[in-house]
């Protein structure tokens, strides 16, 4: 019996030795499995996947670069016609897609004051972001009907026709959706903002005032530097948002007319998961280039959130 | 070629007729997966699987009803693990990725039974590698549905030939409507087309070597098909901004009589129906020659059962495939207040729908070039994704044709290889 009671306590003062080394990883330990096996190891498993041919059933075959060979057109090949799209498509989508930052603060500020119901004016704005992106999405391409869609009636007025509808026309199409993708995300980037302007500091604005700053001298000098925190979060939801614009081109032209709407996300999903695809070897070599932009980003983000820590102490 | 089939059917029925039926005691559990989700259909499987439960007093009959459009790409999942016993899918090449992965089961010995000399029609829509791999329960015609009140209001008359397509085009576009409502969103719609005007080009054959890779996309003869296809868009044809539509959406049109025809399978009647069209302004006509050389030859896809490799109940699919694709449930399921389509078993009746019985005369007498399965069935998925793409372009920027075609012959280059 006394054995019994020795050896717990032999761990207990092993553990009590240790403890400061040890219970972090304890604690984190959970948290490391799950985000190995869903993370990390399906990574893993999409490189190896990129350099197979595989319809998702069958034997997979190794072909070795072939599929990146075809994809970035290395060697005598061409680029593929759909990956090119897709990629300018996501450059178009980075850009275009930051716009969401300046009108959010645009909408925050001109909300950040007392009124009656203003309470009731934030949320309405916040609305879109609450409603699905599919229903955003359909909302939109009814808006953009031709002929009998509110857009076309309302570009009519003006003597502008644009043929085929704003998202029937390739030049067209890609703008209208990141358009439609703007109304959530400005609400987004607008409730970061408005969270970001209650901790403005009163009396530096009240320095500022007295120094003779004011409209947008006061914005730029003294209540950006502020809202910093809540400008690099919106930038990052903004470029992660830019690059999972998945469900908007789903819905409102499913890649097309002619393919033109695709970006790199899209294209993935085409190409190994859809109707027609299943070439999981091809799919996933998309995957890996789309992981590489972004780990371009998070490397970034990850970079100045270190720095910013470092400063902070 | 159905008096081919029909020879064919009476030899098969004479060498196997001592065979007798070999499931009288079935037990167990049968599982079915199907995609019959729609409303209509489903009530018909349903019924067909409680049926079939109560034939049976041993087994019971567990039924799952899939969305057909999730079902497209869920049926990976549900045939490779712990996989039901019977399954709906299509005819053709799309079944092509279940065989080779070994997914389906060779249901070649059911072929030979006695009561399956009834659906030799189908046969060949069923066989890969010389092997069956399923049997067929339904089928529809496709074909031009117009506007029969605004034929006769311009005086026209459905047409036989390509001339006479083009100067009844002319003069329905005269008169400020267009001829064809089409809705290519999801390009499905354009398939059709080409196939119609393809075979009628160049012949069914040519369209099956087309569809196997055997022919480049830059040849003359496709580039002849185009060319056909071409006088129709240029002269106005097709309604404005199909590329924005769905086929639903694209319905309208027609119903308002702002367009007098679409080319469309046979479930677009009930829609119509539903639309507010009466038959006395809804008829339909066969697509018109082009070539007088090649003979007709008709979309008419085919709607399958099929038999898991992974399968635990064997005997009772098998009996299950008997039953479905018998004279008595195949007249009862495909009736017009059921499917309202056609039955596949020869001695079936035939629901005396009007346009049912157009079609099923159509297909019977005057589709001696052969029938096809449509695009995206007799085309490998790669290459139907990417052709359908093309088509669609084409409808919308027919000066784009030269690049569409390199596009799609290096597609085919790299696809079959």
């Amino acid at each position: 019996m006394s054995s019994a009671l020795t050896q717990p306590s032999k761990f207990k003062s092993w553990y009590r030795k240790n403890d400061i080394a040890i219970t972090p990883w304890l604690f984190l330990l959970p948290a490391v499995l799950f985000f190995a096996t869903y993370v990390i190891v399906p990574i893993g498993q999409s490189f190896w996947i990129s350099f197979h041919m595989w319809d998702g059933l069958g034997e997979k075959t190794f072909v070795g670069m072939d599929n990146y060979e075809r994809l970035l057109g290395l060697g005598d090949q061409k680029m593929d016609r759909k990956f090119e799209t897709s990629f300018w498509n996501n450059i178009k989508w980075l850009l275009l897609y930051l716009l969401a930052i300046p009108m959010g603060l645009f909408i925050a500020l001109f909300l950040n004051q007392t009124v009656t119901g203003i309470r009731l004016y934030k949320s309405l704005f916040f609305f879109p972001f609450v409603i699905s992106q599919v229903v955003v999405g359909l909302v939109f391409s009814w808006f953009y009907l031709p002929n009998d869609g509110l857009f076309d009636v309302i570009m009519g007025w003006f003597g502008v026709d644009i043929r085929g509808g704003v998202l029937g026309n390739p030049n067209t199409a890609t703008y209208g959706i990141i358009a439609a993708g703007l109304w959530p995300q400005t609400a987004y980037c607008m409730i970061l903002y408005l969270t970001g302007l209650n901790s403005v500091d009163p009396e530096q604005v009240e320095a500022g005032r007295l120094d003779g700053a004011k409209g947008f001298r006061m914005l730029w000098y003294v209540i950006l530097p502020q809202l910093r925190p809540a400008t690099f979060i919106a930038f990052v939801v903004t470029i992660i948002g830019a690059l999972r614009s998945f469900d908007f081109i789903a819905v409102m032209t499913n890649g097309g007319p002619f393919g033109s709407t695709r970006v790199l996300s899209f294209f993935m999903f085409e190409e190994s998961l859809s109707e027609f695809g299943f070439r999981m070897g091809y799919g996933a070599a998309i995957a890996v280039v789309l992981f590489f932009i972004m780990l371009g980003f998070i490397a970034y983000f990850l970079y100045q959130m270190w720095r910013d820590e470092k400063e902070g102490r | 070629m159905f008096q081919k089939l029909t020879k064919l059917t009476t030899a098969l029925a004479l060498s196997t007729a001592v065979a007798v039926p070999a499931f009288a005691e079935l037990s167990g559990t049968l599982r079915i997966t199907s995609d019959m989700s729609n409303p209509a259909p489903r009530a018909v499987m349903e019924k067909m699987a409680s049926d079939f439960d109560a034939m049976h007093p041993n087994l019971s009959v567990e039924l799952t009803v899939v969305d057909r459009e999730a079902w497209k790409t869920q049926i990976r999942n549900a045939l490779s693990a712990n996989a039901p016993d019977v399954v709906n899918w299509y005819a053709a090449t799309r079944m092509t990725p279940y065989v080779d992965a070994g997914l389906f089961m060779d249901i070649s010995d059911l072929w030979n039974e006695p009561e399956m000399a009834a659906l030799a029609s189908t046969k060949g829509a069923m066989t890969l590698d010389g092997k069956q791999w399923g049997v067929p329960y339904t089928y529809y015609q496709w074909g031009v549905y117009y506007r029969k009140d605004i034929f006769e209001e311009l005086g026209l008359s459905e047409p036989k030939t390509w001339a006479e397509e083009l100067s009844n085009c002319q003069a329905i576009i005269d008169s400020g409507r267009k001829c064809y409502t089409i809705g290519s969103k999801y390009l499905w719609t354009a398939g059709g087309w080409f196939d119609y005007i393809n075979s009628r080009t160049n012949g069914y054959d040519f369209h099956i070597q087309l569809a196997n890779g055997e022919v480049a996309w830059t040849d003359d003869r496709v580039r002849a098909t185009f060319a056909n296809w071409r006088q129709l868009i240029d002269m106005g044809g097709f309604v404005d901004d199909h590329q924005s539509y769905s086929w639903q959406e694209a319905m309208p049109f027609m119903i308002d009589g702002k367009a007098a025809a679409y080319l469309m399978g046979n479930f677009s009647v009930a829609a119509f129906r539903d639309g507010g069209l009466t038959d006395d302004q809804l008829d339909f006509y066969q697509f018109p020659v082009i070539n007088p050389d090649v003979d007709y030859a008709e979309d008419a896809p085919t709607d399958t059962f099929h038999i898991a490799s992974g399968a635990q109940n064997v005997e009772a699919a098998k009996a299950f495939l008997l039953y479905v694709t018998s004279p008595e449930v195949q007249s009862a399921i495909n009736a017009g207040d059921a499917l309202g389509q056609l039955p596949v078993n020869a001695n079936a009746s035939v629901s005396d729908d009007k346009f049912i019985q157009q079609g099923f005369d159509m297909l019977s007498n005057n589709a001696g070039g052969g029938i096809m399965q449509f695009f995206d069935r007799d085309f490998p998925a790669e290459m139907a994704s990417v052709g359908m793409e093309g088509l669609q372009e084409f409808m919308v920027f027919p000066d784009n044709l030269d690049d569409i075609l390199e596009r799609l012959e290096d597609a085919r280059q790299r696809i079959y290889k």
